[in-house]
């Protein structure tokens, strides 16, 4: 199958840098696949599962939240706030994560501005714990 | 008094070797943290470049003024976000940026997101009002206080506090020489117009609403970038200081030692001579 040139970029580092047949992400507009000779596209990332199949035809999933997501001349940058593949995934940390997030939501109002923060980080936490699983 | 005159300079070799001491384990401790810091800063970069390339082409497609992070305007108010060291002893690494902020400054109304100790007291001495005080430690600095700083930035921008974002860090050029940047980030510089060719890129949704939602992101990106920068230049900085140094201890102590020597010679010299004219009588 044909392959495309696809970047993974976090602040902190480079996740994939390399040939790719495919990769699903959740966008804010719903999920989207990539395939080689995509036409150029750019949507901003939600919060979600990614999928991606290198040129040897692996998958590996991912928990994917906030960033971009950019395909110029035929290759895909990934500009993401968190990418975690899934054997990366501290489950404990993200048990916990989504326990805090959940507390907090609790005590908040909903028109209160950090009730979206929270809001986030426990759709994050619940995403990692989806993944992992 | 030779006597005690070499008992001074014997004390004073002691002090200065002590301080030597001292400026090398600083230099050896730069040094470790000079190769983490240096891994840190090369993978923050492919983010910043690659991020800035897409807001890039989402900016250039954008209509003209239907963004508020494109559009200038008048600059009544600036936001300077000053990225220095958390303690001193590196060079002219703090005092470097604070230059570069006095002189870039003029007369316009400002304010600071200092970040490093050293930066929040320059702005404490200088009455420079602060957006946000807690942002104490560059070494500690993690892409979520980033991104704390990046929605502070633009909430401050968005209620119209401010009408200009500047980044001021240090960018480390090689282990040698450390320059400091002003960048203006906030709004973005437009870039050139696409050379005559159609942009047919698909936006979903719509290039100015994507550019809010993803300026934050960008923004965060760029300063986690900025700030794993300023800290490798502050730890190349200091080391460099701590090796000159050390250089300079060297060098005073054997000057030290040599004057030591001849204060003993000339003591034993006067020694015999009396001890000779005594005899003589």
């Amino acid at each position: 199958m044909a392959t495309f040139h696809l970047q993974v970029v976090t602040p902190d580092h480079m996740v994939f840098d390399g040939e790719a047949e495919r990769i699903l992400l959740r966008t804010v507009n719903g999920d989207v696949c990539i395939l080689a000779h995509h036409i150029d596209f750019a949507a901003p990332l939600g919060i979600g599962e990614a999928r991606v199949t290198d040129a040897e035809g692996n998958t590996r999933t991912a928990a994917c939240a906030g960033g971009l997501l950019s395909v110029q001349n035929g290759e895909a940058r990934v500009i993401a706030t968190t990418f975690e593949w899934s054997d990366e995934i501290d489950l404990a940390r993200a048990e916990r994560a989504q326990q805090i997030a959940q507390e907090k939501l609790n005590s908040l109002k909903h028109d209160d501005r950090s009730y979206a923060f929270a809001e986030a980080k426990l759709k994050r936490a619940l995403t990692r714990i989806r993944v992992k699983e | 008094m030779a006597g005690a005159s070499m008992k001074d300079i014997k004390l004073r070799i002691r002090s200065v070797e002590s301080t030597m001491q001292i400026t090398k384990a600083m230099q050896l401790v730069a040094s470790s943290k000079l190769r983490r810091a240096r891994e840190r800063m090369e993978s923050s970069r492919p983010y910043a470049r690659v991020s800035r390339e897409a807001v890039m082409a989402a900016v250039s497609s954008c209509r003209e003024g239907s963004v508020p992070y494109v559009t200038p305007r008048e600059v009544k108010r600036r936001c300077y976000v000053i990225i220095a060291g958390d303690r001193g002893l590196a060079g002219g690494y703090n005092s470097n940026v604070f230059k570069a902020v006095q002189a870039h400054r003029g007369d316009v109304d400002c304010c600071a997101m200092p970040v490093g100790r050293k930066a929040q007291e320059f702005c404490h001495h200088r009455g420079i009002p602060a957006l946000a005080d807690d942002f104490e430690r560059v070494e500690g600095t993690t892409v979520g206080s980033c991104f704390r700083m990046a929605y502070l930035l633009l909430g401050a921008y968005d209620r119209g506090e401010v009408d200009e974002i500047v980044l001021v860090y240090t960018d480390l050029v090689n282990m040698m020489n450390q320059e400091v940047h002003l960048e203006r980030l906030v709004p973005v510089e437009a870039p050139e117009k696409p050379d005559g060719r159609a942009v047919s890129t698909v936006y979903e949704p719509e290039p100015d609403e994507l550019l809010g939602r993803v300026m934050p992101d960008f923004l965060a990106g760029r300063l986690y970038s900025a700030v794993c920068d300023s800290y490798a230049s502050e730890v190349a900085s200091r080391r460099n200081a701590m090796d000159s140094a050390t250089k300079n201890a060297d060098a005073m102590i054997s000057d030290l030692r040599l004057k030591y020597n001849r204060a003993r010679q000339g003591a034993i010299t006067q020694e015999i001579t009396e001890i000779v004219a005594g005899a003589e009588k």
